[in-house]
């Protein structure tokens, strides 16, 4: 009985002690949201959202940024999106495992653990100097979307190796061939699923930093882009701007929070909706 | 019963890696006729009945020994058109798997992607196939509505049908009424026993009453092979070995 | 017959287009490589691999310039580490909280709380640090400046802990449900099911999640960038100020005059974390490619 009682209590401090872990976890994330919201709300109003960085970026608002953010975000997804369910698509409907298979992955997964700076590194090589294209929203779209490739790939896979084993199985007893299966069956049924991911990897696009340093981001312009191979500035990089680099550090605080708060909206904002819509695609589910 | 062979096996292994899950089966199907394959969980049954229109060939791994004939013709012999195969071999498997579309485009499915693009001629086919599958009364007046919203023995038909639509000669049937209740099953044989008019059926079945009730010719197999064949009075009431005979009178299985 | 042998080209190359384009990843990965090299290698005509990583003195824009990057190195292994003391035990509890403790309704709430702080951009963190957390360090500990390595190493923390918790809660989730009821059907309690049982069965699947949580955090830029003070000196102590590796490249490739020594240096810099990095993930991959569950359940 002695010993009963004590395998319980040792139960209930392990207990204990991974309950705090989970409360650490959420505080923080709480606590930082919550500072960035309350310090944050007060700087954003419509001549924030709407107009450029005045009097050497103390007042005005942050719509460049705004600009900036969007279109190398949409680059990054147009680039990444194709390439990202194409690969997929191999892995999960026409590679059979064997060594050009776990070369593949091994790319893959290597490729997602590059840090974010040595992405930059490269996309300066590469599209800054070596093609000529400049700091740019095209460098900047490039390196981002080269970032999120594996996310996107990762996210199409699960959704095709979601959709069952019969659906294939019925096309090709009907005769359909292999690319009218794929086409035609497989990928509207995991449709739902790719554009979740897809929609995870623009968050992340959204927030990088170091990657567009070197490629894209302007300090400071008030000049909306005319083209792809025009500097643009971006939230995140105005934050990093503001916070470390002006001269009037402490008078822009508020502007670093509405500009915090604004990137984290955006950010959070779209992994809210992944997250919905994919719950509902699994209550949904019911193969 | 002297019926043309539509379909033949002749000393036919199946290999899943090393396992040999098949060993030299030879084994002849008539046209118009139903032929039940019968015997216990994992006897190579239906890995049997996949081989004959070459679903298998989908599974990594997996080899066929021997020749499997259609109409006198090699469906293994190289240069044989896979996609051509299973056009004139259908199927339908244990559980109804429609495609999440609607009705009237899911038995078009089929057609089009072997070409049929008339609009006409798509609606006609269909028409007939949904009749020929007894499912068209059912369905008539919902054509656009998803096909998932059917109970699971009209799923089943409207699979049938859809397998009908492109015209095979050879259904293969994988124990197509395994998911459903006793009034879809009954169903689902009236139309068996009506569709063989037209084509050569193969169904796979481990409800014995099933095949006594619906197939012409009964196969026996056991840890996969073919163990007896005969027709399927024969094989109810007097088969000639006791392991047939344990397996119908319930004994092991 | 004609028509069967058209589809059969067409298929074919419908196939090797998709291997084409799957092919990209390991592409992308190789022209990194390349241009790394390329933009790095030229600095070892001015130092030695030696001098390079194991000088102490990082004075890139004197003259003559010194290019040691080993207070550099440290730097960045000290934040890791410290951050790993604290990510390692959050996101590993966190996660058997998840996944065996939690009701399918606290589940739900705890999910999408990882999720969201692994979707939070580096930069708001990093700028968390150094508004709200760096001057409460000061005052509390009385210390001339809050930008150090216990507050880069505690944001740091914070970016691998998502990696870590989720990771590890594949890992366990994979763990067969028959183990599980086993155990429990033996009389043993919740706690020694979770620690004698399923921690173990999920061993290398933990070890994978730790490494990569790890090869986010040495990686991670803007945290360090703005958070660790950026004093490229080797630290005597947790409250002083270092200059890790991504936080040098960051901090000092817009200053630098193209294809200088120092853009060399930095671009070498980024060869040195790159191959970390690289190391942490091939690791991880054998680990998890080692130890894979074999039957139905899978890492």
């Amino acid at each position: 009985m002695e010993s009963r009682k004590k395998r319980k209590l040792i139960e209930g401090m392990a207990f204990g002690v991974i309950r705090l872990s989970t409360v650490i976890i959420c505080l923080a994330l709480a606590i930082m949201l919550g500072f960035i919201l309350v310090n944050g709300y007060k700087a954003i109003n419509w001549t924030f959202l709407t107009e450029p960085p005045m009097d050497a970026m103390t007042k005005g608002g942050i719509f460049p940024a705004i600009v900036g953010t969007f279109y190398l975000t949409l680059g990054a997804i147009t680039i990444a999106f194709p390439l990202g369910v194409a690969s997929a698509i191999y892995l999960s409907e026409y590679a059979r495992e064997g060594k050009m298979v776990r070369l593949i992955r091994i790319g893959i997964n290597n490729l997602a653990g590059v840090p974010s700076v040595v992405f930059g590194l490269f996309g300066l090589g590469l599209f800054v100097v070596f093609l000529g294209f400049g700091s740019s929203i095209l460098s900047g779209s490039l390196t981002l979307g080269f970032l999120i490739l594996p996310v996107i790939i990762g996210a199409s896979e699960e959704a095709l190796k979601a959709v069952p084993q019969t659906y294939r199985e019925a096309s090709l007893a009907l005769g359909g061939t292999r690319w009218q299966t794929i086409y035609r069956v497989v990928l509207p049924a995991a449709l739902p699923g790719i554009l979740t991911g897809s929609i995870l990897g623009i968050g992340r696009a959204a927030g990088e930093t170091a990657p567009i340093m070197f490629t894209a981001a302007a300090f400071y312009t008030t000049k909306l882009p005319s083209s792809v191979f025009d500097e643009v500035m971006a939230l995140p990089y105005h934050i990093y701007v503001l916070a470390t680099a002006g001269t009037h550090i402490d008078e822009t605080r508020h502007l670093q929070y509405g500009t915090a708060l604004v990137l984290i909206a955006f950010v959070l904002g779209i992994n809210l909706v992944a997250i919905i819509i994919r719950t509902r695609i699994r209550r949904k589910q019911t193969y | 019963m002297s019926n043309k062979i539509k379909m033949a096996t002749r000393n036919m292994s199946f290999y899943y890696g090393d396992f040999k899950a098949i060993e030299g089966i030879t084994l002849e199907f008539s046209e118009n006729q139903v032929t039940a394959l019968i015997g216990p969980s994992g006897c190579g049954k239906s890995t049997f009945l996949r081989s004959l229109n070459r679903m298998n060939d989908i599974i990594p791994g997996t080899r066929v020994e021997g020749d499997v004939f259609l109409d006198g013709e090699n469906i293994y012999a190289s240069g044989m058109d896979m996609v051509e195969i299973r056009k004139r071999v259908g199927m339908v498997f244990q559980k109804p798997n429609p495609f999440p579309k609607t009705i009237f485009n899911d038995v078009a499915y089929g057609l089009r992607v072997n070409g049929v693009k008339n609009k006409s001629e798509l609606q006609d086919r269909v028409e007939a196939s949904l009749k020929a599958a007894a499912i068209w009364d059912e369905v008539k007046d919902r054509l656009n509505e998803s096909a998932l919203s059917l109970s699971g023995g009209q799923q089943q038909r409207l699979c049938i049908a859809r397998a009908l639509a492109i015209g095979p000669e050879v259904l293969l049937l994988d124990e197509p009424c395994s998911a459903l209740d006793p009034i879809a099953t009954q169903k689902i044989e009236e139309l068996i026993r009506e569709l063989k008019k037209n084509y050569t059926i193969i169904i796979v079945t481990h409800n014995m009453q099933q095949a006594a009730r619906v197939s012409d010719v009964t196969a026996f197999f056991y840890m996969g092979r073919l163990i007896e064949v005969n027709k399927t009075e024969i094989m109810f009431t007097k088969p000639s070995i006791k392991q047939t005979e344990d397996y119908i009178t319930g004994r092991f299985g | 017959m004609e028509k069967a042998k058209k589809r059969h080209i067409r298929e074919y190359l419908i196939e090797k287009w998709f291997l084409f384009l799957a092919t990209i990843s390991i592409i992308i990965l190789g022209l990194i490589v390349v241009f790394l090299f390329k933009e790095g290698l030229p600095i070892f005509k001015t130092v030695s691999v030696g001098e390079f990583l194991f000088g102490q003195l990082w004075y890139p824009t004197d003259e003559p310039a010194d290019f040691g990057i080993l207070s550099i190195i440290v730097g960045s292994l000290v934040v890791t580490g410290i951050s790993s003391m604290i990510a390692v035990p959050l996101g590993v509890l966190s996660a058997i909280y998840i996944s065996e403790i939690a009701g399918p309704g606290v589940k739900e709430i705890l999910k999408p709380v990882v999720e969201l702080l692994a979707a939070l951009p580096s930069v708001v963190i990093g700028f968390f640090g150094m508004v709200v957390m760096a001057p409460f360090f000061q005052k509390v500990f009385n210390i001339p400046t809050g930008l150090n390595i216990v507050n880069a190493s505690l944001m740091l923390a914070m970016m691998a802990v998502p990696t870590i918790s989720s990771l590890t809660e594949d890992a366990i989730h994979a763990v067969r449900r028959e183990l599980r009821e086993a155990s429990l059907a033996l009389g043993a309690t919740q706690w020694e099911t979770i620690s004698r049982v399923i921690v173990p069965a999920s061993l290398s699947g933990i070890c994978t999640a730790i490494i990569l949580g790890m090869s986010r955090a040495i990686g991670e830029t803007m945290v360090v960038l703005m958070v660790a003070g950026g004093a490229a000196t080797i630290p005597e102590s947790i409250f002083d100020s270092v200059r890790p590796m991504p936080a040098s490249i960051a901090a000092e490739m817009a200053e630098t005059p193209f294809r200088s020594d120092h853009y060399h240096a930095l671009f070498a810099i980024g060869i040195v974390l790159f191959i970390t990095t690289f190391l942490f993930n091939l690791i991880a991959d054998y680990i998890s490619q080692k130890y894979k569950q074999v039957g139905t359940a899978t890492l």
